[in-house]
């Protein structure tokens, strides 16, 4: 569900209405004819803000590595963090979640730091600068997924071999119904990329989408007169108020569950059943 | 019916899925708090098995929001 530039929504098209999947457009901000192998690599957007979140995740982490024996502030944000993800993976994994820390850590800041930094207004402060919520594409969230189901599968054959196969076959299944557990089991396992990829991605594009509709009661209300804009205008400002409190929940939450799941996953392909 | 009008019926049919999803998810939190109140030692070691079933009862309302979407924008 990929908006490119060029092919945007026309069923919706009626020019006096806001419309709320323009902010997800990709566009190209430099290099649009660079291409290798035929395809287009141009520096879009996108690719702008996850170096964006590169950067303020490698500040933050820079200036929270200077093991000092008594931690500052920084230091113990820096910790609090790599503390939080460690406890996750000890609590689901046992010692062998250790290894993976790394990993976890690193899906979990990226994406908390895309989500937290697509919600910034950047519009108050920069005139026609809009903050893009890289999280809201399959392409991105799907690779991530990818990555995590890559994980599971080469640490699955590499530790068990063939035997990884068992974890299709829940133990004390009755020997007449292995086959149809067996099918359950395989689509449920297979289906879990596209689950995960799914829910970040949709549960950041759906809050924008409600975002900007709002938005656009607000400005509507207020240019139909001064009657309507405190009657409906004030009211929607207020619910939009409240829903962004919501999607600063709903990023952490999202960016949580993402790891969550990953060392769920992870810990299958550990332990078996 | 024209086909147009179809495919946004079915977009605005497919919010129901979300709403039955939202019932989900208050469930699941509803649930756990009830419990966690019945005994708030054990609460704390829950946390993960409570955002596991908020994933799982979530992403049935996410689909159907895809499906919406796809309604719409895609079919």
């Amino acid at each position: 569900m990929q908006l490119v530039r060029g092919e945007k929504i026309d069923v919706a098209a009626d020019t006096a209405k806001v419309d709320p999947m323009h902010q997800f457009a990709i566009e190209p901000l430099f290099g649009s004819d660079w291409t290798i192998a035929g395809y287009n690599i141009a520096f879009t957007n996108s690719a702008l803000w996850m170096l964006i979140a590169g950067i303020a995740l490698w500040i933050f982490m820079i200036g929270g590595m200077k093991r000092e024996v008594v931690p500052g502030r920084w230091q113990m944000a820096v910790e609090t963090m790599t503390g939080f993800i460690d406890d996750l993976l000890e609590a689901n994994m046992g010692k062998e979640g250790r290894k993976y820390v790394p990993y976890v850590f690193t899906l979990f800041m990226f994406i908390l730091f895309a989500n937290l930094l697509g919600l910034i207004p950047l519009p108050l402060a920069m005139a026609g600068v809009h903050a893009f919520t890289f999280t809201s594409h399959f392409t991105v969230t799907g690779v991530l997924a990818i990555m995590t189901f890559a994980i599971v599968l080469v640490v699955g054959f590499w530790k068990h071999g063939l035997h990884f196969f068992s974890l299709f076959v829940p133990h004390g299944t009755p020997t007449l119904m292995i086959p149809l557990i067996f099918v359950i089991e395989l689509i449920s396992f297979l289906f879990r990329p596209f689950s995960l990829g799914l829910r970040l991605f949709v549960a950041m594009m759906s809050g924008h989408v409600l975002l900007e509709v709002l938005s656009s009661f607000v400005i509507d209300a207020a240019n139909a007169g001064p009657g309507y804009g405190v009657l409906i205008g004030g009211p929607s400002f207020i619910l939009m108020i409240a829903i962004c409190a919501l999607e600063l929940l709903v990023a952490g939450i999202q960016a949580y569950v993402f790891a969550l799941l990953t060392s769920l996953y992870i810990n299958d392909a550990e332990h078996l059943h | 019916m024209d086909a147009e009008a179809a495919k946004l019926l079915g977009a605005g049919l497919a919010a129901v899925g979300a709403g039955l999803a939202s019932l989900g998810v208050g469930n699941v939190f509803a649930s756990f708090l009830e419990s966690a109140l019945r005994n708030p030692g054990a609460a704390d070691g829950q946390q993960g098995r409570l955002f596991i079933g908020f994933a799982a009862a979530e992403l049935l309302g996410l689909l159907s929001f895809v499906v919406a979407m796809i309604l719409i924008f895609v079919a």
